[in-house]
């Protein structure tokens, strides 16, 4: 099989909470291939944003690996780091929060080239016009502020930004999550055309199940710093193993109303604490001694196909 | 009678018009689902039910019938009187709208004393039992526990217990789970539910998820820019959406029903966005509409009924419509 782009070990993060040790992302292993999507789902708090950032060395892991195109990266210092950031970009969820009010869109744009050192001034300016209508922008939005921009349109500039450098993965942390219904069907078609004609490869993060399904070229469901089942999109939706996954599609309402609706699936909300056993069994319906006292590994349950459940 | 009625709402801030002669009733006991893209009018209508908007705010025209009476025209005492034990309302930010530096069991209690006159011990066992009937476990201790000790959907039944403390006729639930996860959100639409039953209220369901709508609701008002343009029961409704926009907003969401993934099919967009239609005459979706016609950029279509409980703001979809019955015969 060739290279996969990014491939992640083992990968641990932790923060200090007070005196108290917080392994937010606790032990992951996946990979993403050249030009495919990789969704990452789960309830809030379950350590998404953390893995997402902690990949792009925005947050220190304590233990693991992560190889971009083959490089080593986990531990490379700034200026060793500088050549592979420009190959991995994020979208974030608010991109009014990360677009500062005073700077022009062309601003926004040119300072990201300067400081990866792209281009000269009338390749940059080519550029920028070029990503510009690439999203979707009007031909003047490059000399206007944010807050002349609707939702929508801020979130294609937060692509443009991503995508002007060039990158070659992007981690794309909830992108739609903010925005209208209407809003967000013409963000992920605009997603898809640019992962087919870039041949981009995305880490797609969302708590809903239904659009990373629909986006995702293959599922990551995570638990509490933990991966719990994965699979390509297909066999996840034909065939969920892991309680937790299945707990995630029933909970989906769905728009036709004479589908009958069941008791919610799951009890209770995420919790920290992690007890011995799977970490799931507090809210888990199917759960026996077995999981309160021995912790389910990730294994194979099929082609392709991994969930972390004794009984998968 | 209806239990409540908005006749001809209109409210204005300085320079725009947020809520356009928005009328409804909600009966006794029902859920009524108010949906629509962010800023298209319903925490503005909601507040105007509660006579709680903000001082920028103007009623220009409308009335709120409650039992009949309206409610623009009664007296701060008496909207205190009807705020908590007629109408309530949960807001769209649980956070702001609990005090953090206040146990939860003292500000049920707060809730409860301003509406009768019982001694701070009834008032907490009251608070305790109201906390067993939204679920939450042990709730003789949880009631001494402050708001940032709780997760989102315990803050959330919190706001719920408070609301329905004083057993309102209406509440109001802002955007209720919005912010929460789907199995949360589950979990507290269910409780809303089963508490609408048990304590037979009416509940007016804001949201902006179809699903949710077709899942707990009875009947469903769709906004836009400040507007209804349709109102219907929700089997017809999600049957046959009628206004274009309706049809739009149900056409662009991922169905959760059908196995749909990017590498076969592409999401149907609604092109556009709602600030497209500032200043124009006519109908406000015209600018994104693929059905609009010259005629439809003279006047704001008004909502015309189309069957018995179902209302279209939308001329031109109602001429498609019965022509396709005809043509069917
Ligand atoms: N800077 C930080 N310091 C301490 N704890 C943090 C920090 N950032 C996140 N956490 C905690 O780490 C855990 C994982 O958080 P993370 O933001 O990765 O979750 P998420 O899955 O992205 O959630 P959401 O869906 O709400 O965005 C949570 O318990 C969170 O409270
Ligand atoms: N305090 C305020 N001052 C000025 N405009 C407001 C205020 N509150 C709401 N609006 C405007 O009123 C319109 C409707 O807002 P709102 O009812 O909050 O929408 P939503 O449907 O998202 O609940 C929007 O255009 C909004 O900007
Ligand atoms: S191991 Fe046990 S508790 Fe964990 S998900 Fe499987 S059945 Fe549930
Ligand atoms: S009135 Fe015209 S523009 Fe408005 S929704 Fe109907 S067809 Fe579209
Ligand atoms: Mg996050
Ligand atoms: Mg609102």
């Amino acid at each position: 099989m060739a290279e996969p782009l990014l491939s992640v070990r083992d990968l641990h993060t932790r923060y200090a909470v007070g005196k108290q040790v917080l392994r937010a992302v606790d032990g992951v292993s996946f990979e993403v291939g050249r030009g495919e999507t990789v969704g990452l789902v789960g309830e809030s708090g379950c350590g998404k944003s953390t893995l997402g950032k902690t990949v792009l060395r925005l947050v220190p892991s304590v233990e693991g690996a992560i190889v971009l195109d083959g490089a080593d990266i986990t531990r490379l210092g700034d200026g060793a780091m500088a050549q592979h950031r420009r190959r991995m970009q994020m979208i974030f969820q608010d991109p009014f929060g990360s677009l500062n009010p005073r700077q022009t869109i062309r601003t926004v744009l040119d300072t990201a080239l300067k400081v990866h050192r792209q281009g000269d001034r009338a390749e940059r300016r080519r550029r920028m016009t070029e990503i510009v209508e690439r999203v979707g922008l009007p031909a003047d939005a490059l000399d206007r502020y944010p807050h002349e921009f609707s939702g929508g349109q801020r979130q294609r500039i937060g692509i443009a930004r991503a995508l002007v450098l060039r990158p070659a993965l992007i981690v794309c942390d909830e992108p739609v999550s903010a925005l209208d219904v209407s809003i967000q069907a013409q963000i992920l078609n605009l997603l898809v055309d640019l992962k087919r004609d870039l041949g981009l490869s995305y880490l797609f993060i969302s708590h809903d199940l239904s659009v990373v399904r629909y986006f995702a070229d293959r599922v990551l469901v995570m638990y509490l710093g933990r991966i719990v089942e994965s699979a390509s999109h297909a066999t996840l939706w034909r065939d969920p193993r892991h309680p937790y996954t299945k707990a995630l599609f029933a909970a989906l309402p769905s728009t036709d109303p004479t589908h009958k609706r069941g008791a919610p699936p799951i009890k209770g909300e995420l919790t920290t604490d992690l007890s011995s056993g799977c970490r799931f069994c507090s809210r888990c319906p199917a759960a026996t001694d077995r999981c309160r006292s021995e912790e389910p590994l990730l294994r194979s349950v099929g082609e392709g196909h991994h969930a972390a459940c004794h009984y998968a | 009678m209806s239990l409540l009625a908005v006749e001809n709402l209109t409210v204005a801030f300085p320079g725009h018009v947020a809520v356009r002669e928005v009328s409804f009733a909600i009966e006794p006991g029902e859920t009524l689902a108010l949906v629509g893209e962010s800023g298209c009018g319903k925490s503005v209508t909601a507040f105007s039910m509660m006579r709680l908007l903000p001082p920028n705010a103007r009623v220009v025209t409308g009335r709120i019938l409650l039992d009949g009476a309206d409610l623009m025209a009664a007296s701060p005492a008496e909207m205190r009187e009807v705020r908590g034990k007629k109408i309530s309302l949960i807001q769209q930010e649980p956070m702001t709208s609990l005090n953090p530096v206040l146990s939860i069991g003292t500000q049920i209690g707060e809730v409860i004393r301003r509406h009768e006159k019982v001694s701070r011990r009834t008032a907490r066992a009251r608070c305790i039992e109201l906390l067993d009937l939204v679920s939450i476990p042990d709730a003789h201790r949880r009631i001494d526990d402050y708001p940032h000790n709780l997760s989102g959907g315990m803050r959330q039944r919190v706001m719920i217990a408070m609301a329905v403390a004083c057993g309102p006729k209406l509440l109001i639930a802002d955007e209720p789970t919005t912010a929460l996860d789907v199995t949360t959100q589950a979990q507290v639409l269910d409780l809303l539910d089963d508490l609408r039953r048990r304590l037979s209220m009416a509940v007016l369901l804001i949201t902006h998820d179809l699903g949710v709508v077709a899942q707990w609701a009875d009947r469903i008002n769709v906004m836009y820019a400040g507007r209804i343009v349709e109102q219907a029961a929700i089997r017809p409704f999600f049957a046959q959406p009628m206004h274009p926009y309706s049809r739009g907003l149900l056409g662009a969401r991922v169905d959760v029903d059908a196995d749909e993934h990017y590498s076969a099919s592409r999401l149907s967009e609604i092109p556009g966005s709602v600030g497209s239609a500032a200043g124009e005459a006519g109908c406000p979706f015209a600018p994104r509409c693929p059905m609009v016609e010259t005629s439809c950029r003279v006047v704001p279509p008004s909502l015309l009924a189309f069957e018995a409980g179902r209302r279209v703001a939308c001329p031109v979809s109602l001429q498609a419509v019965t022509l396709e019955a005809a043509r069917h015969g």
